[in-house]
């Protein structure tokens, strides 16, 4: 196996919020404690509602934002500040929307030559050129739109230019932010057609960053489940789908409607809301709205642990659900 | 009898570029306690021949049908003050977007009482109490609080179980419901919706369910219309719908669903939906369907009778041998 391009050892991310003159800020944990490793040509999928810390996390991979504690690596090198320079060219990333993450005013040639001109600077602009041909022809973008501006694409067109301008610099990582929950439906399974075959062809790294569990379980080889900013959950895709270990999981795969009219399955209902990332509850971040909740649940917080897949509960569910959902 | 009728209803907008056609030839029938889902992606003209119906569309918006009554009435013909009696009592609409369809300048309990207010005879004291009530059938609990909270003091769910609340308050015989999940998590999600379907078999309300999710549709409508470039090209029971689809593009869009993927490589529909300048003179789906010929490139396809989900396609899907 080779090297993973990505390690994680218990990153986490704190911001302060509030506080005034006098006030004392308070400390928002948005992610804890999160650790995974991700090697080239897999995906990784972090998964969890608004709020748990996937787009911080994302941050923090893309060296958006320095981790305040923990220790990231990419391809065996620590991202501390002094190697970001060098780090730059191997993580990029694909936004959300594709609207707003493109320059209206820059035509997509410029686009797309833009990271060479910065990190490559030995190039010839004869040289960037091509390279930024020969990318829209890997997105099947077609040659007469090197000279059109974004406003010119549909959103799946768009979608393709940013991940174009993505693998400019070669990268071995690439960061998903929900790269298709813009687009619709027919237009959603082209793009992730597409980020499959880059893969085969490239080797690439995906961390994909994504709320919709449909689609992360067709990309997906593994997946995190994030809650309150900590992981849950880790996993094979396959272990996490068809034997989820922690009530969060599993409320989350019952919750998300399936096509399938009459499938008649059992909806696990959860109680309230996502409490507020100020005040995390002491024990487990789930307990407050967990079925199986008892005491020792709101005083200790269980350590993410266990097999066949590590999941952070003091009583996991080890039966097999895959029989309720039939 | 169908509580809401429109035969043949057709918006178009003056834009910058000419006319443009958002909504072309569609017949829409709610009946009592039936809930009905229309999906179709964006542009599809979803929620503005929802919008025409509820007659909020801005004056660039041109609206012609042949019929369009709710309960008897004829909504064409209405006065603005008449349909204004109508619409927030016997009709009612949420939308997508809870935090800006909330008004930030008023606190939640105002707004639910204002409806009240309008439409209802009940004094202060009652509409209150109602709007207590409102709250706590919607899942608010401590709802004498909540009514005291502005909008953003509240989550997105929060928000939009508001909106539910707004809207149920004069117990409308329908209710119109764009993307009432779109902005908010699975979790939530989930009991948005089984609050709506709750408060459908309770009231015994129609509810038309405009979505773009599958799967949404898949686990809470009766009846499914499908939308295509202003169209509506297939209506189904919805079970029938997910089975035997007539429409090519209705099959296209559940082969491209990922949990219905048997490879890894998924299903797609090759091109783009058409805009205002390059729409098909025939059907306008076929520059994208993979079964067009010449016929379909050039003469506009009829509707198919009921047995072939109404499919607009010369060539329906599924189609017993003997009509081929």
């Amino acid at each position: 196996m080779s090297e993973p391009v990505l390690i994680a050892e218990d990153l986490g991310r704190d911001y302060e919020v509030g506080g005034g003159l006098f006030g004392k800020p308070g400390l928002v944990r948005a992610v804890t404690d999160t650790s995974f490793t991700l090697s080239p040509g897999k995906t990784l999928a972090v998964v969890g509602e608004s709020g748990c810390g996937k787009s911080t996390l994302a941050r923090m991979v893309t060296l958006i934002e320095e981790p305040t504690r923990g220790k990231l690596s990419i391809a065996g090198i620590p991202t501390v500040p002094e190697n970001w320079d060098r780090l730059r060219t191997e993580v990029q990333i694909v936004f959300q929307d594709p609207y707003g993450s493109l320059n209206l005013r820059q035509r997509v040639g410029a686009i797309l030559e833009e990271p060479l001109k910065i990190n490559r600077r030995d190039m010839s602009a004869k040289e960037r050129q091509e390279k930024g041909r020969e990318m829209m022809r890997l997105v099947g973008l077609r040659p007469e739109h090197y000279d059109r501006y974004p406003h010119m694409f549909s959103g799946g067109q768009r979608q393709r230019i940013a991940v174009a301008r993505a693998l400019m610099l070669e990268p071995r990582l690439l960061v998903l932010d929900e790269p298709v929950s813009a687009l619709d439906l027919s237009i959603q399974s082209q793009i992730l057609n597409l980020l499959l075959d880059l893969q085969e062809r490239l080797g690439l790294a995906y961390l994909f960053i994504s709320h919709d569990l449909s689609v992360v379980r067709h990309i997906a080889d593994d997946v995190v489940v994030m809650y309150l900013g900590r992981p849950v959950e880790t996993g094979p895709k396959d272990e996490v789908f068809e034997r989820p270990r922690h009530p969060y999981t599993r409320a989350l795969l019952s919750a998300t409607p399936r096509a399938e009219p009459g499938a008649g399955r059992r909806r696990i209902e959860l109680k309230g809301e996502l409490p507020s990332p100020l005040n995390v509850p002491p024990g487990c971040p789930f307990a407050p709205r967990c079925w199986k909740t008892q005491d020792v649940c709101r005083e200790v917080r269980p350590a993410l642990e266990g097999t066949p897949h590590p999941a952070a509960c003091h009583f996991p569910e080890d039966e097999v659900v895959e029989a309720e959902r039939a | 009898m169908s509580l809401l009728r429109i035969r043949n209803l057709t918006v178009e907008f003056a834009t910058g570029g000419g006319q443009f056609r958002a909504v072309d030839s569609v017949d829409v029938d709610v009946g009592e306690g039936e809930i009905l889902a229309i999906v179709g992606e964006s542009g599809s003209g979803k929620s503005v021949s929802m919008l025409a119906t509820m007659g909020l569309l801005p004056w660039t918006a041109t609206i012609t049908a042949d019929e369009m009554s709710f309960d008897g009435q004829d909504l064409r013909r209405l006065s603005g003050r008449a349909r204004r009696q109508i619409i927030g009592r016997d009709l009612a609409m949420i939308f997508q977007e809870p935090m800006s369809s909330l008004n930030p300048c008023f606190t939640t309990g105002f707004q639910i009482r204002e409806a009240l207010r309008q439409h209802t005879d009940l004094n202060s004291r009652q509409r209150q109490d109602r709007a207590v009530e409102l709250l706590t059938m919607v899942g608010i609990p401590d709802a004498e609080r909540r009514l005291k909270a502005f909008p953003h003091q509240l989550s997105g769910g929060m928000n939009q179980r508001v909106m539910i609340a707004m809207a149920i308050a004069c117990r409308p015989r329908l209710l119109i419901a764009d993307e009432p999940t779109t902005a908010l998590d699975v979790t939530i999600q989930a009991q948005i919706l089984d609050l709506l379907t709750g408060l459908q078999r309770d009231t015994g309300m129609g509810l038309i369910l405009i979505t773009h999710d599958m799967g949404v549709v898949a686990e809470t409508a009766e009846r499914v219309a499908v939308q295509y470039a202003g169209q509506k090209v297939e209506d189904q029971p919805v079970a029938d719908l997910f089975a035997t689809p007539h429409h090519p593009y209705t099959a296209a869009l559940l082969a491209a669903l990922p949990e219905r993927a048997t490879e890894r490589r998924l299903a797609t529909i090759p091109g783009v939906v058409p805009g205002q300048h390059d729409r098909p003179q025939g059907c306008l789906f076929s520059p994208r369907c993979q079964f067009a010929d010449e016929r379909c490139r050039t003469v506009p396809p009829p509707v198919q009778p009921a047995e072939l989900g109404r499919a607009r396609c010369h060539y329906p899907l599924h189609a017993p041998e003997v009509a081929a």
